[in-house]
């Protein structure tokens, strides 16, 4: 019995009950979390009741008296995965200050509101679009600097950037860098395609894959760190 | 002072109108085209069709530089995003903003947004024109609190 209780994961409420809030509802139920999916259309809420079972309550998941029946108080985490980013934004601010969720997350479409939402009461915003920009820009053969995860709460993130010929640290050791705050080169990829932790000593190459941490504010100074080409000498 | 009034329903362009003809330079936001008609015809300020969530429309109409924002759109959760956009990114000082459910007012208000909540006092002032003894007591109470709104 214990370790049944063991398994039993978080309870998460999950705010819209459209596709990404269903398939989302269905695989934390297969992941044994105790869900509960607010969506605000009666029918649609029948309808995910019917395929899911009863872990559907009908109503605006942005009001605090429907939270309050979804025993908001005692959530881990609250998922607004709504179509509209405004309805995500509320609900997550509702959560936050009425009932002190620990966690709230939110669907965005508008990548441009990630900053935003994250000031105020939003843990992790997740957006379809910033996802298939990343990989877009990931195939680009230009001098782009790619996200490739998030840190959980620190504000750090994982980067990877292919270093151009005309870079000013080709052929210059990783301790002549100079980072920005709280930035470190973690990994090195060289033309053999061997990953390399890397030293202060480690010289860079044209071409070499070179993955980084870094705060998301510092993104462009990194971006100008490792891309930018070597200032013209003057003889 | 420039004033930049998020949607133009009855409300929104009353407001638009009476700032702008005391001379502030005022900017109308709405989706539709079709609600600056409720603007009246010597409206002297400017109208622009857009959504007041989105930060490039924002951005365009320069809210930077607005010395107030308010938000008065048909919806709550419209309405406090833009204005916590206005007041948090584009660091517009005095933002205010409509919102009909009393608990997010409420909410709001203790998070430094100027809230006003239409619902409560609508619902009283209905509540009093109904229990008057006379149609003509209905109409004099109704003409008080114009006066008292003008006032």
């Amino acid at each position: 019995m214990t370790t049944i209780d063991a398994k039993r994961g978080m309870y998460i409420i999950v705010v819209g009950g459209g596709n990404v809030g269903f398939h989302l509802a269905k695989e934390l139920v297969e992941a044994n979390h105790e869900v509960l999916l607010i969506e605000e259309d009666p029918q649609r809420a029948k309808d995910i009741a019917d395929e899911l079972g009863d872990i559907v309550l009908d109503g605006d998941g942005c009001e605090a008296s429907i939270l309050e029946r979804a025993g908001t108080a005692r959530a881990d985490m609250l998922l607004a995965v709504t179509g509209e980013d405004q309805n995500n934004l509320v609900a997550c601010q509702v959560a936050k200050q009425r009932f002190n969720v620990a966690r709230t997350v939110a669907r965005i479409n508008d990548p441009k509101n990630e900053q935003f939402f994250r000031k105020l009461e939003v843990d992790i915003t997740v957006s379809a679009t910033s996802a298939i920009m990343a990989h877009i820009e990931q195939e680009l053969p230009t001098h782009h600097l790619s996200v490739l995860v998030k840190l959980k709460g620190s504000g750090l993130e994982l980067v990877e950037v292919r270093i151009p010929e005309d870079s000013r640290v080709v052929n210059q050791p990783v301790r002549t860098i100079m980072l920005p705050y709280q930035s470190m080169v973690v990994l090195v990829v060289g033309e053999d395609g061997l990953p390399k932790v890397p030293s202060g000593e480690t010289v860079i190459h044209a071409g070499d894959e070179v993955v980084a941490v870094t705060l998301h504010e510092s993104e462009e100074q990194l971006r100008d760190a490792l891309l930018a080409p070597a200032p013209a000498r003057s003889f | 002072m420039k004033v930049v009034v998020m949607g133009c329903g009855r409300v929104g362009a009353a407001l638009a109108a009476e700032l702008s003809s005391e001379g502030n330079d005022v900017v109308v936001l709405d989706n539709d085209p079709s609600a600056f008609r409720f603007l009246p015809d010597d409206f002297r300020g400017t109208t622009y069709v857009g959504n007041g969530m989105d930060m490039d429309v924002l951005e365009k109409i320069r809210v930077g530089d607005a010395d107030a924002f308010v938000s008065t759109t048909r919806g709550d959760n419209r309405n406090v995003m833009a204005a916590q956009m206005a007041k948090h990114v584009f660091g517009v000082k005095v933002v205010a903003t409509r919102v009909f459910d009393p608990l997010r007012e409420e909410m709001y208000r203790n998070m430094g947004l100027r809230t006003i909540n239409p619902t409560r006092v609508q619902a009283k002032r209905l509540k009093h024109v109904l229990e008057a003894p006379s149609d003509e007591a209905a109409h004099e109470l109704v003409a008080e609190f114009m006066r008292q709104e003008d006032a």
